[in-house]
């Protein structure tokens, strides 16, 4: 069961990518990687617990090694290149023995590559000095992958800087980009009000972006992550607002007169938005340009229609929900002038909260199939096949999947925890991380 | 009000002391000076003399607000007689006699007049209505309150099914409960205006619930509208599922929550 899920999710999720890739996620063709705890030198050392689990975290993260197990590594651990001496015989029961790849390389860690290194203090300043081997190599010469130094304020901020940036630089080298600047942005009502947050992939560095005092809600970011539109109540109801993500202050959008004008999604030259409005007495879909203007309807119907999500891909197809088939709300696709319209889910249960991922070909969504109403679980669908897979099961509610900017994770809301926080995992299910814990947290979207 | 007393007093006196049956009788004030006198006791020259209102009293003439007063009044030699106030005909013929309960709701002067040929005569009588006291939360709301806490008081939430927007049938006998309290209160209060607000109960995505809070305000907006109230006073703001008045995790909260609710401004 377990295997058919990954193999489905694997195709599914990558049949437009390397099979290799394919390789790795399913678990066959992963490299395996070590990653050495540094130790600092003066004030550096307070913050190395911080570098050395950031560094892990952003490695585990992406997904693309196999991560040897800590508790096999060798107890001498290098700091520097200098620190390896090669033997002349090597002789993995001599305790005495200088560090050597083959410590890494060999069982039981059988690692292909190794990342090391130390931190230090200078001239007031944090700084990292990081090596990426690899073991396999016959010598340290043509072992280095990476050498580099890596600068940050002496504090913890600093700490996750040049981690995040050492780290990046690993994934680089196997043509990954790195999660580690990427932001979240969600709803919390830590401040007694929903307001929009934002954060960073890994849940640190949370801060309150709005001070509405009502509720504001349903954040979404423009593709070139400048702008900030959200549904927020103003005197006039639930309205779309905008905010500049570079001033931080609001820009214009118009608003159709309307009791709701919510879901607000940008096109990917991020110079449209469609949304939802009850101009004609009934949530229908609409078109306009960033800033309101040229509002043009898409949808035509007597029923509530919500979520409009455009293809990043193509710019033409549009994911929504709609309860047009006269049974609870379902996820359809169309054009984006309104015509070709298919239904996706099986009519079963709710359907909701549908979000592209980058490469265009499968959606994430919200179900209730197989539940009672309320009971929302995470899908993936491959839009193409109709296939779809269940990635979360037995824990809780769990809504509104977005897809990070690598296209291999999701994060989601999720109470299976008591309350509605927020969660990420890899989009097969797996390396499930809660990142937030006050307060309620709800509707993530992940922003480059 | 010793002013007022004494000309009363001195209206009494002049009264009995016109009619000699010794009726208690009151006469409106003074009329305007171009107007003949409303009481003229001359004796006619004509052959048809004016009709004689032989008294016209309210019973008791100080009353709160919800208590009766009851009109008395016997005229002769009248053809038609009626009373103002909406009152209306009290009668044809040569002796008109009767009376009627009134509930003002304020200090009212009603005027009886009496016609025939010769003319007309008229007598004013004055109910002074005061302010019940001030009594336990059980009583009706005093008649200061707002527009928005006399709304809250008479206007009741409307319900409705899982993910639907139709009215059930209790939904439209509320609506026409309702329909009825919201056309009195917009006579009584003129710049007031009704928020229609819809929620959802917390199993749908926030979002199609928002748009679903929406479509039962518009509903419960537009069987009102159909059902006479002013369309420009009614106004719909939905809140999805984002104000719930009960949180728990059952049918009975559930259907608390999908409803619309009313709110005055």
């Amino acid at each position: 069961m377990k295997k058919l899920l990954l193999l489905l999710t694997a195709t599914a999720l990558f049949a437009q990518q390397r099979p290799d890739i394919i390789g790795q996620i399913v678990g066959t063709q992963k490299a395996t990687i070590a990653i050495a705890d540094m130790r600092g030198a003066g004030r550096a050392a307070e913050q190395t617990a911080v570098v050395n689990s950031t560094i892990f975290r952003d490695i585990e993260d992406a997904a693309i090694f196999k991560m040897a197990p800590k508790s096999m590594y060798p107890l001498k651990v290098p700091q520097r290149p200098q620190d390896f001496r090669k033997p002349l015989q090597y002789d993995p029961n001599n305790r005495n023995a200088d560090p050597w790849l083959m410590d890494w390389s060999e069982p039981p860690v059988n690692a292909d590559y190794l990342a090391f290194g130390y931190t230090a203090e200078q001239d007031g300043q944090l700084v990292l000095f990081g090596w990426l081997f690899n073991v396999r190599q016959p010598d340290v010469a043509a072992a280095q992958v990476i050498g580099k130094l890596y600068f940050g304020p002496l504090d913890e901020t600093g700490a996750r800087k040049v981690a995040h940036e050492f780290a990046a630089d690993i994934l680089k080298q196997f043509g990954v980009e790195s999660l580690a600047g990427s932001k979240i942005y969600y709803v919390s009502n830590r401040s007694g009000h929903k307001e929009i947050w934002s954060m960073d992939y890994d849940g640190g560095n949370q801060k309150q972006v709005t001070s509405y005092s009502t509720i504001t809600t349903m954040p979404s970011v423009s593709p070139d992550a400048t702008r900030l539109a959200f549904t927020s109540w103003t005197p006039n109801g639930p309205q779309i607002l905008v905010h500049s993500l570079e001033t931080l202050r609001r820009i214009p959008f118009y608003n159709p007169r309307a009791g709701v004008n919510q879901n607000a999604s940008y096109t990917p030259d991020g110079k449209q938005m469609v949304f939802s409005s009850s101009v004609s007495g009934y949530s229908q879909l609409y078109i306009a340009n960033a800033d309101g203007s040229n509002l043009k309807r898409i949808t035509q119907t007597r029923v509530v229609e919500v979520e409009p999500k455009v293809n990043p891909k193509t710019g033409n197809d549009i994911v929504f929900v709609s309860g047009r088939s006269g049974v609870s709300p379902q996820l359809y696709r169309m054009n984006i002038e309104g015509a070709d319209v298919q239904r996706l889910t099986t009519g079963e249960g709710q359907a909701t909260n549908p979000s592209w991922n980058p490469q265009g070909t499968h959606v994430a969504f919200a179900w209730t199939r197989g539940y009672d109403p309320g009971n929302f679980n995470i899908f993936v669908m491959d839009v193409a096949t109709g296939n779809y897979v269940q990635l979360t099961s037995g824990a809780g509610r769990n809504e509104n999947p977005t897809w990070a900017p690598d296209g291999k994770h999701i994060v989601f809301a999720s109470d299976r925890g008591g309350r509605m926080q927020i969660w990420s995992m890899l989009a097969d299910g797996t390396q499930l991380r809660q990142l937030t814990s006050s307060g309620i947290n709800e509707k993530p979207v992940w922003s480059k | 009000m010793t002013t007022k007393r004494s000309s009363t007093a001195l209206a009494i006196a002049l009264s009995l002391s016109f009619f000699a049956a010794g009726c208690k009788k009151k006469i409106a004030a003074p009329p305007a000076p171009s107007k003949p006198a409303p009481v003229e006791t001359a004796k006619p020259k004509t052959t048809v003399a004016r009709p004689i209102i032989r008294f016209f009293t309210a019973e008791p003439t100080a009353i709160e607000r919800g208590q009766a007063s009851s009109l008395k009044w016997e005229i002769a030699g009248a053809d038609s007689a009626s009373i103002n106030q909406g009152i209306g005909s009290i009668g044809t013929g040569a002796n008109i006699a009767g009376n009627r309960s009134v509930f003002p709701s304020s200090t009212t002067t009603y005027t009886l007049t009496a016609r025939n040929a010769g003319g007309e005569s008229s007598e004013s009588v004055t109910v002074n209505v005061t302010a019940p006291p001030s009594k336990t939360v059980t009583t009706p709301a005093p008649a200061k309150a707002s527009f928005g806490e006399e709304l809250a008081r008479l206007l009741k939430d409307v319900y409705f099914d899982f993910d639907k927007s139709e009215l059930r049938e209790d939904s439209r006998s509320q609506l026409t409960q309702n329909a009825d309290h919201l056309k009195s209160l917009f006579r009584d209060y003129p710049s007031g205006t009704a928020t229609l607000e819809g929620h959802a109960d917390e199993r749908g995505s926030a979002e199609y619930n928002l748009g679903l809070g929406d479509r039962r305000a518009i509903a419960a907006k537009e069987f009102l509208t159909q059902l006479g109230v002013s369309a420009d006073r009614l106004r719909t703001l939905s809140y999805g599922k984002e104000r719930p008045q009960c949180t728990d995790n059952n049918e009975g909260c559930w259907q608390k929550n999908r409803r619309v609710h009313f709110t005055g401004q």
